[in-house]
């Protein structure tokens, strides 16, 4: 189901949060139904990260209609005009803030398919800047996708390099579900290629970033790339790992995982959020559900500590796994 | 009866009797099945609530929007609903509206322009700006009409809509509908205003409290809100005072509402006192007040007896409708 990605057209290197943009104004040109709705995302803002520099004065405030600093009212009016056929993009701020119009989000634009008997749809895409490494304490740095995928009717998306921003953001836009499209700060800087025309990337295909046959490591965000260079770590010790970037943890490409983990009989999954009842608990348990039999030792799981995110420096960077969490877990699997 | 700006004229009062009596008698029909044990659902009665959807099904187009809640079957009514569809939803049939996925806390029928009824108190506000944010995109004279009660308008979510709604200037009327009670706490106890109306002045928008079960001052209201969101006046909210006469939910003991409040709310029932003043006024003869009942009960009774005869969804229908393709 899903490959190394090919992109055979032209790329540039671009930073995420530039790629996030050309994914917006791509699609704004493409379709007039597409509007943007968020706290300073208007000119000369451009958002807080920059993410829509340029859009308001390419498109009006119409389009691209900066909001008081009232999440539940950009919300339900962005689910309002989705069921009435707009595609709105509704940036929170951070992805802590969903707390705030939680209601909205997992009450309504997830449910509103269902409760209609499938008579209205929320083509919503909701974008969140989110993780920790920036000093910005407990309340603005949280991974919070382990809530999302808990709920039925959304679809939860987390991007690792530029290139996939703009393809996976461009398919939330046109997909006709609502999808939360999370952006970590920490990479929203780190350039990558971008496919320059138009460029899309189903939801539910993961990437396999690096064959190997020892053990599996399965990631998504930025974390993707801690688990590129514990893989070239574990190389540099003989074992051979394989790199899965899962991309969309809703739908889920479980297909990819378990034929990768049925070679390699071995697997860690590594996230940024809190280990407890993260999206690695789930993945965890579905491996072992499929595969048990042919596992050569437990799942182990990679995650930051359950505490909320601090914000002393020393202190920050003990919460963020790392790369070396990934490989010492990979040394303890391997051992098995 | 007190007239104020725009007077009804007979082909509106009309229409009005005939949303209040086909809205009562199908509660009185739900009641009386579901007390005799003829059907087991949830029940939130709007009873006593009548005229004030009945004012905008006189005003509304079948391209308007409304939102509504939970005790929201006068709305669904009188947005024009089929009442097959909506018994048979009502009743958690394949047939209803939203396949029996949604039932009475969500109905949804777009065909009549009936968009969203949430569960969640206060939760349509913020919605219903997005519909009146497509219509004036879309630059169109749409109007969205949002319903809600008095308890809604005490969670933040009442706030941050008429905010935004009165900064974008959105073609959406906000009526609270007030009926004393927030579920089974009084008005006094838990709002801070004398008046919900008094709350638009926050947010610089018109505010305007009236008797919602006058039927004549109602409408009067309604015209005056629809009529400037229609040309582009921004939004409006409406503070209708009404009764609940049933309780929060179905079975609801009522202990916490004083005994002699709710018989003299019966007493001065609106729907009879409309029908009288119809005939005494000359605007409608009884002759014609009772063609209008006797269809609203054919209506009725074939509504009943088909969604009846509907059959409830199959177990794998479970999961259908959660996203557009199915996915693991």
């Amino acid at each position: 189901m899903s490959a190394i990605q090919d992109a055979a057209q032209e790329t540039m290197p671009l930073p995420m949060v530039a790629a996030i943009n050309r994914a917006l104004d791509a699609a704004m040109e493409k379709d007039p139904n597409v509007i943007l709705l968020g706290e300073d995302i208007a000119d000369p803002s451009g958002g807080v990260f920059k993410a829509t520099m340029g859009l308001s004065t390419k498109y009006s405030k119409d389009r691209v209609r900066p909001t008081p600093i009232s999440e539940q009212a950009i919300l339900g009016a962005a689910i309002g005009a989705a069921i009435a056929g707009f595609r709105p993009v509704a940036e929170i701020m951070i992805m802590d803030f969903l707390a705030v119009c939680m209601d909205q989000l997992s009450n309504h634009a997830a449910k509103l398919r269902y409760m209609s008997g499938g008579q209205t749809c929320v083509p919503l895409t909701v974008r969140c800047s989110a993780g920790a490494g920036m000093q910005f304490g407990a309340q603005h740095s949280e991974m919070l996708e382990a809530w999302l995928c808990h709920v039925p009717g959304l679809k939860v998306v987390v991007p690792s390099c530029p290139g996939d921003a703009k393809g996976l953001l461009t398919t939330c836009i046109f997909d006709d579900d609502p999808c939360v499209f999370v952006e970590q700060t920490m990479a929203y800087f780190v350039p990558g290629d971008v496919p320059i025309g138009e460029y899309s990337i189903p939801l539910g295909q993961a990437a396999v970033r690096r064959e190997g046959t020892d053990i599996t490591l399965i990631s998504y965000g930025r974390q993707v790339a801690d688990a590129m260079k514990a893989a070239k770590q574990l190389d540099e010790e003989g074992v051979s790992a394989e790199v899965i970037d899962l991309r969309t943890l809703v739908p889920l490409d479980l297909e990819t995982v378990l034929a990768s983990v049925s070679k390699t009989r071995r697997a860690i999954v590594a996230h940024e959020a809190v280990t407890r009842c993260g999206f690695g608990a789930e993945l965890s348990a579905q491996i072992h559900e499929h595969l048990f039999d042919q596992l050569a030792g437990p799942v182990q799981r990679v995650g930051a500590p359950n505490t909320p995110v601090p914000y002393a420096r020393e202190l920050e960077r003990a919460f963020v796994p790392t790369a070396a969490n990934i490989v010492d877990a990979a040394r303890q699997a391997v051992k098995a | 009866m007190a007239g104020t700006a725009v007077v009804p004229q007979t082909d509106v009062l009309k229409k009005m009797f005939e949303t209040m009596t086909r809205i009562k008698r199908c509660d009185e029909r739900f009641r009386t099945m579901l007390t005799s044990g003829q059907i087991v659902i949830t029940y939130y009665s709007p009873r006593g609530q009548e005229v004030i959807p009945a004012a905008f099904s006189a005003l509304l187009r079948p391209d308007d929007y409304v939102v509504t809640t939970y005790r929201g079957l006068h709305d669904h009514i009188a947005k024009g609903v089929a009442l097959r569809e909506l018994w048979a939803e009502f009743l958690g049939r394949r047939e209803g509206t939203c396949k029996g996925k949604g039932g009475p806390m969500h109905i949804t029928d777009p065909k009549s322009g009936l968009m969203v009824t949430t569960g969640v108190v206060g939760s349509g506000m913020p919605i219903a700006n997005g519909f009146g944010l497509a219509a004036k995109l879309r630059d169109t004279d749409q109007v969205t009409v949002v319903s809600f009660g008095d308890g809604a308008t005490n969670i933040g979510a009442f706030h941050e809509a008429l905010n935004l709604a009165a900064v974008w200037e959105l073609p959406v009327v906000f009526v609270c509908q007030n009926n004393g009670y927030a579920e089974h706490t009084p008005y006094a106890d838990g709002t801070s205003a004398a008046k919900v109306s008094d709350r638009a002045f926050a947010y610089g928008i018109p505010g305007v409290t009236v008797d919602g079960n006058d039927p004549v001052e109602m409408y009067a209201a309604a015209h005056e809100a629809v009529e400037r969101a229609r040309t582009g006046g921004g939004p409006t909210l409406i503070e209708a005072n009404t009764y609940r006469f049933f309780g929060h939910l179905m079975g609801d003991t009522m202990e916490y509402m004083p005994k002699d409040e709710r018989e003299a709310a019966m007493d001065a029932d609106p729907v009879p006192r409309f029908r009288s003043w119809l005939v005494e006024g000359g605007h409608l003869s009884e002759d014609e007040l009772a063609a209008i009942e006797a269809a609203c009960d054919a209506e009725l009774d074939d509504a009943v007896e088909y969604a009846l005869a509907c059959t409830p969804p199959s177990p794998e229908e479970l999961f259908d409708d959660v996203y557009a393709e199915a996915i693991a």
